[in-house]
């Protein structure tokens, strides 16, 4: 009964805890601007289904792509068993659905078997960034704390599926001396070797498979609670981040409505804007002035680094990593939300994403190659960022460098973003 | 020589002007929009003639805006300047609209992704082609042979365009050009949607790249020395001059010839 108990309020306040976290983030992520992504929720869910539940930009590099389908196939089915342990634990049952006989056989089965995926998985992941230290998960952008994120969440894991295999191994063998209220259920293709390193006394046999029961479940709560904190989120933006994700042609960029009206008075001088409806500033400066989707895109990253790996800048030495963009935008937006836990909506702490956090040098490097929004694993858009961040510097400061200005003005005096002469644009025409 | 006529193979073809058509009450099946690039750039041009011929060669009617054409507004707006590549989108539509222009071509990607995918919103719908779609339509349909001559049993690869390539999903057009040639198509380390930018785009073109360890066309180049190509096939005018450019800096202008697909069909087609 005790149990019973402290089973319950642990899952309430972990259920409380976490949906603060969420509110939070939602409330930060609903800061920037609004934009339509809702049109042609056909397409929508094609692409979720495809990119985020069937991983298919995963298996781009097949290593990495497999061991992470093992780790989120297990993330996934694994999950269902945490619903007969949450029935077991408010209910003071044990194993409530083993009445389904041997397809409950047949389920222990698969989590067992996903759970030694899962192992191997992590293992060769802690392997990739611990022993091999591959160059994608290093770079400026990843000091201490993402390196430290990423592997508390490998190490997370492996103890939640080694507490899961003991648990079964310690259940299996209590059925086997036909101990109590273990009744025979479940088969346990893999936690059955484990049975020769436990020990045989029934009460040490009870203790273990407690323990595991008890860490396995209260693990998964803390977890559930580091998520917000961590690049780990990606496991639930992953769904919506690619629901909403562009649709249109890599290369179309996004068409300004409000430069439009502008253009438009400028060459029609009868033409009357409409009012308009919110007072902004062309292109961006901080997180506020970027759409709600690239925020949630900040939130979704989870820093693998495949974008930097392909990006031409970054390449050749440049300073630019599209993945520092969408780091930056996620600790900006974090520190925005903060100001705003302290002091109200609208405080002005004298930061901006562009400068404090991004540099121009960053976003002038950048070729517009889509390279890093091909290579995004679940469709985020580091490109859009970095012309919102251009946008601002060029149509509010005036501020970029004499040559792109000289372009500038070559397009708008000669037609053409070199000094020639309009009407030597046929001259092509004339030589052979 | 006369004005906007050039001469392949001693026969003069006539390059039409949009106005010149309309005055004479024609309209011409499409339009090919040059660019900039195409219309200045001396390498470029060649490009240009090099199309132009092979449309004169195959009977299509087409014409070109001459000194009515200006530039899309491309670089301004992935240099962040949406207010220039309005005013362009805006005038040019005009100009267009009032041509009635339904179908363009371009040899530029770059004119091509804001032809095709930009001017929409702002009012200018056409369809819009690459060339290199026209080249594997007109070899399909057998206007344009594509076997061997000079290619033949030569090592070749293509170079994606990002706005043509990962911009607008086109990766089959211009291989379908190569392919058919007899020759050694070898693709790059990088290619298709993984493909390696040439440096060009975004705005770099017109502007000195920031610090780094080197250019990113000298990157490029890493891959086209590892396939030992003996023809290094463009699509894009500005990936033309990078990718010449890095095979100038290995002095490799003996080993390796840069031609756009266009140019290595009117070739192949002795124009």
């Amino acid at each position: 009964m005790i149990a019973q108990i402290i089973f319950s309020i642990a899952l309430l306040t972990a259920v409380i805890l976490f949906s603060i976290q969420v509110k939070k983030i939602i409330r930060n992520i609903n800061l920037g601007k609004d934009t339509n992504r809702s049109d042609r929720p056909k397409e929508r869910w094609l692409t979720m289904a495809k990119v985020a539940l069937g991983q298919s930009k995963m298996v781009v590099r097949p290593v990495a792509g497999i061991m992470h389908i093992f780790v989120y196939l297990g993330f996934v089915i694994i999950n269902l068993e945490v619903l007969e342990i949450i029935i077991d634990g408010v209910f003071g049952t044990h194993r409530i659905f083993s009445f389904l006989g041997s397809f409950y056989s047949f389920l222990i089965a698969s989590f067992e078997i996903l759970a030694l995926l899962v192992l191997v998985g992590v293992i060769v992941f802690l392997a990739r960034r611990v022993v091999l230290g591959l160059k994608r998960f290093s770079g400026v952008e990843m000091t201490a704390w993402p390196k430290s994120d990423a592997i508390y969440i490998l190490v997370i894991e492996v103890l939640l599926m080694s507490a899961f295999l003991t648990m079964n191994a310690a259940d299996y063998k209590l059925q086997l001396a036909g101990y109590s209220h273990y009744l025979t259920a479940g088969s346990f293709p893999v936690s059955q070797y484990l049975l020769g390193l436990l020990p045989n006394s029934t009460e040490s046999l009870v203790f273990i498979e407690r323990a595991c029961w008890w860490f396995h479940i209260l693990g998964i709560l803390a977890f559930l609670n580091y998520l917000p904190f961590s690049k780990h989120f990606h496991i639930i933006l992953a769904f919506p981040n690619t629901w909403y994700s562009n649709l249109n042609a890599k290369g179309r960029f996004n068409n300004m409505t409000s430069v439009t009206n502008e253009v438009k008075a400028m060459l029609d001088p009868s033409f009357t804007p409409p009012a308009a409806t919110e007072i902004g500033r062309f292109g961006a400066k901080d997180v506020q002035d970027l759409n709600w989707v690239q925020l949630m895109n900040a939130y979704t990253c989870t820093e693998c680094g495949r974008c930097t790996s392909v990006c031409p800048a970054n390449q050749t030495g440049k300073l630019l990593s599209p993945r520092k963009i969408m780091m930056d935008t996620r600790d900006r937006l974090e520190e925005v939300g903060k100001n705003t836990d302290k002091h109200g909506k609208g405080y002005d702490d004298g930061k901006s994403l562009l400068d404090d956090y991004i540099t121009r040098e960053e976003i002038w490097a950048c070729t517009t190659c889509n390279a890093c929004t091909e290579a995004c694993p679940v469709n985020i858009d580091p490109l859009s960022i970095i012309v919102d961040l251009r946008r601002y510097a060029v149509m509010e400061e005036s501020n970029v460098t004499g040559s792109l200005n000289a372009m500038f003005s070559n397009v708008e005096n000669n037609g053409a973003p070199w000094k020639y002469s309009p009407a030597d644009r046929l001259n092509w025409a004339n030589k052979d | 020589m006369n004005a906007n006529t050039i001469e392949p193979m001693n026969t003069t073809i006539k390059i039409p002007t949009m106005a010149e058509m309309m005055a004479a009450g024609e309209k011409p099946e499409i339009l090919f929009w040059v660019g900039c690039a195409g219309s200045y750039d001396e390498r470029a041009q060649r490009i240009t003639r090099a199309f132009a011929k092979i449309l004169h060669h195959v009977g299509i009617k087409f014409a070109v805006l001459g000194t009515e054409e200006s530039c899309t507004g491309d670089p301004a707006k992935r240099a962040g300047n949406e207010f220039l590549f309005q005013m362009q989108a805006m005038s040019n539509i005009q100009v267009l609209d009032a041509y009635e222009i339904k179908k363009i071509v371009t040899a530029c990607p770059h004119c091509f992704n804001t032809l095709k995918n930009e001017y929409p919103e702002l009012g200018g719908n056409y369809e819009v082609i690459h060339h290199t779609q026209l080249i594997q339509e007109l070899i399909e349909s057998g206007k344009l042979k594509a076997e061997g001559g000079d290619f033949k049993g030569k090592k070749i690869t293509f170079h994606d365009p990002c706005y043509l390539g990962r911009g607008n999903g086109v990766y089959e057009a211009p291989r379908k050009a190569l392919e058919i040639l007899d020759a050694d198509l070898v693709e790059l380390k990088r290619c298709k949607s993984n493909g390696l930018c040439c440096g060009a785009g975004g705005g770099q073109m017109f502007k000195e790249p920031e610090k780094g360890k080197k250019d990113v066309n000298i990157e490029r180049m890493d891959d086209i020395l590892q396939a030992k190509a003996d023809v290094v096939a463009v699509g894009c005018p500005f990936c033309m001059t990078m990718i010449n450019d890095g095979v100038k800096h290995f002095n490799k202008e003996q080993e390796i010839e840069v031609l756009d697909i266009a140019e290595i069909s009117a070739k192949v087609n002795g124009l």
